[in-house]
């Protein structure tokens, strides 16, 4: 299928060396090492704010130094804007939305009404993540809010979610978002894991329990009531075999329930534009086939971070540069540099990834090439 | 519900601006996004489900779930949870799946 309407409204047809959609941790380090070797770049984002989820992360990374660790999510989401902002030939498309990808290679944008077409040699995706759902009696109250929503609403937009909160999920996310939670003065009651452990790093564990809130692991939430809006939730505990336990119910009293059970790969422009897709429940959902340089089945078409599988902004950000690179490459650009920054990059994801934390991402990604 | 005092962040609030939420004057900060403004105004229900009318909220803040679409001056499906506050602005909570406004016009034989 080609673009529709290639001559309307939308005006000429623009052409580009290298375009990016999403300016997250991975679409950023995609456009900086893009840029850096050379390529002239079109970064799209559909918030006014490049920075993608770095921009309510308050807390410090973790990992290694060259991925910034130590650093607040919010500051790296800053120094990465500053390069990119510092690097010659990019240029950004922000408050704009990607709407398709076409077998011409066309990328329709819609930009405030107005509907552009670009044609770019080299395509590169990197969309993010959307938050997962959990299905028990009334989630849909309002109230019960994704652990990025809540992120969103009260450190980019400064309003706390609501005075009590019940957490759902003990991984990093939960374990962050209510540590979040404490510094914006808002009472966190608990929080219920499925699993019988704790599933994010220690540290952040020990912090939460320091400050007085339960985790309740082997737990999970049996149903949410309110009229209007969440008023409470009944919780109950799993046996080993991860069935509700009748009598172990108890009631909650919260106006908000935080649910932070994981992320899928935002995936829906990978599908639209053709590339091949496997569902790998270890990444997260489903994710594009793709080669060593993170080009899809689709020639010209690279993938970088969440939307590729679910993993952590550092390794985010080291996938884009590869992508960023490999584009750079397949346009015989950079010269000897290029097979360089693709190189330090592959070795840098091998490092990031063969530590006890990156089992998942390891076994996810042999079934995905396997 | 604003925050007024947070150990790592500073919010740069806009000004205040006065808008309407189903003919309701409320204040928000201008260029926040307007579920914020109505979330710290108290206002949790959004939206309502097509056919069970059950009242929705926001619920994944950057655009993606489709679970606070509201009528915005006269604009149906307006994400609010993305979608800028401004001074005067019109915020009417939606029946409906929404009517396009230039479907609406041709309807009225208005001329577009």
């Amino acid at each position: 299928m080609s673009a529709p309407g290639a001559r309307a409204d939308g005006g000429a047809l623009r052409t580009a060396q290298v375009v990016i959609v999403g300016a997250g941790p991975a679409g950023l380090s995609a456009a900086l090492s893009a840029a850096s070797l050379g390529a002239q770049v079109v970064l799209i984002d559909r918030e006014s704010r490049p920075g993608g989820q770095l921009i309510k992360q308050t807390h410090m990374f973790f990992g290694s130094r060259a991925q910034y660790a130590g650093t607040r999510g919010i500051d790296i989401a800053r120094i990465l804007y500053d390069q990119v902002l510092g690097a010659a030939g990019v240029e950004f498309l922000l408050d704009a939305t990607v709407l398709g990808r076409y077998s011409d290679s066309v990328v329709t944008v819609e930009q405030a009404d107005r509907c552009l077409k670009l044609k770019p040699e080299r395509l590169i995706i990197a969309t993010g993540a959307s938050e997962k759902v959990l299905p028990f009696p009334n989630n849909d109250l309002p109230g019960i809010y994704g652990a990025g929503a809540v992120q969103t609403l009260m450190n980019v937009h400064g309003v706390r979610p609501g005075r009590r909160v019940l957490m759902v999920g003990a991984g990093n996310i939960g374990l962050i978002v209510s540590y979040q939670l404490l510094q914006a003065g808002v009472d966190v009651v608990g929080i219920v894991e499925a699993a019988p452990t704790i599933g994010g790093y220690l540290v952040h564990a020990a912090k939460i329990r320091r400050s007085g809130v339960p985790i309740l692991t082997s737990h999970t939430i049996k149903e949410a009531y309110g009229k209007a809006a969440l008023e409470g939730a009944v919780v109950w505990r799993l046996d080993e075999r991860w069935q509700p336990i009748p009598g172990t119910e108890r009631d909650i009293s919260a106006d908000v329930v935080c649910v932070a059970v994981g992320l899928s790969p935002l995936a829906e422009l990978l599908f639209q534009a053709g590339c091949e897709m496997r569902y790998v429940a270890e990444l997260g959902g489903h994710v594009p086939v793709r080669d060593d340089d993170l080009q899809t089945t689709v020639p010209g078409i690279y993938v970088a971070g969440d939307c590729s599988g679910i993993e952590e902004a550092s390794s985010a950000m080291v996938e884009g540069t590869l992508a960023g690179a490999s584009a750079a490459a397949s346009l015989a650009l950079g010269g000897r540099q290029t097979a360089a920054v693709q190189e330090r990059a592959r070795r840098e994801l091998y490092e990031l990834r063969c530590g006890p934390a990156g089992q998942k991402t390891r076994d996810g990604l042999c079934r995905l090439a396997g | 519900m604003r925050i007024t005092d947070h150990p790592i962040l500073t919010f740069g609030h806009g000004r205040k601006v006065r808008f309407t939420f189903d003919g309701r004057e409320l204040e928000g900060m201008e260029g926040e996004v307007i579920a914020a403004a109505l979330h710290a105004a108290g206002v949790r229900v959004l939206s309502h489900s097509h056919s069970l009318h059950r009242p929705r909220g926001f619920y994944c803040a950057i655009g993606n779930c489709s679970s606070c679409l509201m009528l915005v001056d006269g604009e149906p499906n307006v994400r609010v949870c993305v979608e800028k506050l401004s001074a005067g602005m019109r915020v009417e909570t939606q029946s409906g799946k929404g009517r396009l406004r230039m479907q609406a016009d041709r309807e009225t034989g208005k001329p577009s």
